[in-house]
């Protein structure tokens, strides 16, 4: 995010500050290309579950249960933020924004991401249970999409899917080890999949958007085959069931959020909020 | 070479030659070896008239050295005398390891991290995924295959963490994308 042209500096409550003009940033995509209203909106869902969930991995540096793994979900979240970057712009050419004013100056109703990224991150199987679901769907999402007929997105895609194929590895052998460690970390697997499961659902929900896309998007209900196919020899080997209970009601698509969204923007979003336009 | 012409894709008119061959001395700013060249990053460089356009492409979508190289291409080529250049980020065809340079790979072994090994896609026209085809990892240190991987994720995005059985010493590896 290139930030030159120094405008101003002053002095505010919280010391000196130097406030520059933040330029867009240089196009990502080859060709000129701007998104159609209903391809930008798709953009932003897209873009929006990456960014939630990255925001949520980067919690857990320092905090995670080895160093390795602090690495590990570092690495994830910053693979998620180029997706999201990537994509949030491409929203943004529809309506002039660029990726940090949607990143940083919308509030909830305006976010379009699923309710399962803005589940928090528990304990460490949670966290977890919660990367299995995403980065499976996010693996057969992007192989789809790698055949859009929007070429933006395609390239997106084409360059995310060999990422997410590593997060979709490392939450998988994850999954394993916990469930097949010890009793303690077998009963924490066990209780973080039937936490999660009531928001599966909403990932694979069709909303009318997709209808008026056609070939650009991937349709979600499409890829629920996979997502169960791909998941089904995980759960047998780890000797999980997958859980079968309520449905969450979801709504996240058409900006219906729960409070937990709220807190996690408050904080992601406080310090460009305080010093607009500020860079270091 | 097929794969050379995809990797490094040097332009034909002498112009825009003399401008790649100044932007491909820009090195990778975590691992000071490699060019960008020898990473298979610059994609392509145009003189026309006074403007020089360049393209390079990220090798991880979120990887935070893209902005380093491109204010150090701007640079050498603002240094060199040129007066208009742009350089733009292109995400397709996606990088992959594939185009690293034999004498990248090497020079990657003499800084002490071990290099891609095997091949990163194989596509199908269905929807399957790359399917990676990683062969044994040699210590940069002894040479010795016999080594295992402590973790998928290392100190940057496009390494992974090895240790060596024989020396016993850790190392980081480049893991094929």
């Amino acid at each position: 995010m290139a930030a030159d042209a120094p405008a101003a500096a002053h002095d505010d409550d919280h010391g000196h500050v130097a406030v520059d003009v933040t330029t867009l940033d240089a196009e990502l995509i080859e060709g000129p290309s701007v998104a159609t209203a209903d391809v930008a909106e798709y953009a932003l869902w897209l873009g929006d579950d990456s960014l939630i969930l990255a925001q949520q991995l980067g919690a857990w540096i320092s905090r995670a249960p080895e160093l390795e793994e602090d690495v590990a979900l570092g690495n994830v979240a910053l693979d998620l933020i180029g997706h999201a970057r990537s994509l949030l712009h491409y929203a943004g050419t529809a309506s002039g924004r660029t990726e940090d004013d949607l990143a940083y100056w919308r509030t909830e109703p305006d976010f379009r991401s699923l309710h399962i990224v803005e589940q928090p991150n528990g304990d460490f199987a949670h966290t977890i249970a919660r990367q299995f679901v995403v980065a499976h769907y996010l693996f057969e999402l992007y192989s789809r999409l790698r055949a859009s007929a929007d070429a933006t997105l395609a390239a997106i895609a084409a360059k995310a899917v060999k990422e997410v194929d590593y997060h979709r590895d490392h939450s998988t052998q994850w999954v394993l080890r916990l469930a097949q460690g010890t009793d303690e970390s077998r009963r924490r697997m066990i209780t973080a999949l039937s936490d999660l499961w009531p928001y599966v659902e909403e990932i694979f929900r069709d909303d009318p958007l997709i209808d008026r896309l056609g070939g650009v998007a991937v349709r979600p209900s499409s890829l629920l085959p996979a997502f169960d196919a791909a998941i089904a020899p995980v759960l047998a080997e780890a000797e999980l069931e997958v859980p079968r209970g309520f449905v969450a009601s979801g709504g996240g698509r058409t900006g219906k959020h729960s409070e937990h969204l709220a807190f996690l923007l408050a904080e992601m979003q406080v310090l460009t909020r305080a010093h607009p336009g500020a860079s270091w | 070479m097929l794969h050379e012409a995809i990797a490094r894709p040097r332009p034909a008119d002498a112009a825009s030659l003399a401008a790649w061959t100044l932007a491909a001395q820009v090195v990778d700013p975590e691992i000071p070896v490699l060019t960008i060249e020898d990473l298979g990053v610059l994609r392509s460089v145009t003189v026309t008239n006074d403007a020089v356009a360049v393209t390079l492409t990220p090798t991880y979508s979120g990887c935070p050295a893209m902005d380093a190289m491109r204010d150090d291409v701007l640079e050498v080529l603002a240094s060199a005398g040129y007066e208009n250049v742009s350089v733009r980020l292109v995400l397709s065809p996606a990088w992959t390891t594939d185009w690293m340079s034999e004498i990248g790979k090497n020079k990657l072994r003499e800084y002490g991290i071990a290099a891609p090994t095997g091949h990163a896609t194989v596509r199908g026209s269905g929807p399957a995924g790359p399917i990676r085809l990683t062969l044994a990892v040699k210590c940069p240190r002894c040479s010795s295959l016999n080594t295992r991987e402590l973790a998928h994720f290392g100190s940057t995005s496009c390494k992974s963490l090895f240790e060596c059985r024989d020396c016993l010493e850790p190392f980081d590896y480049f893991k094929v994308l």
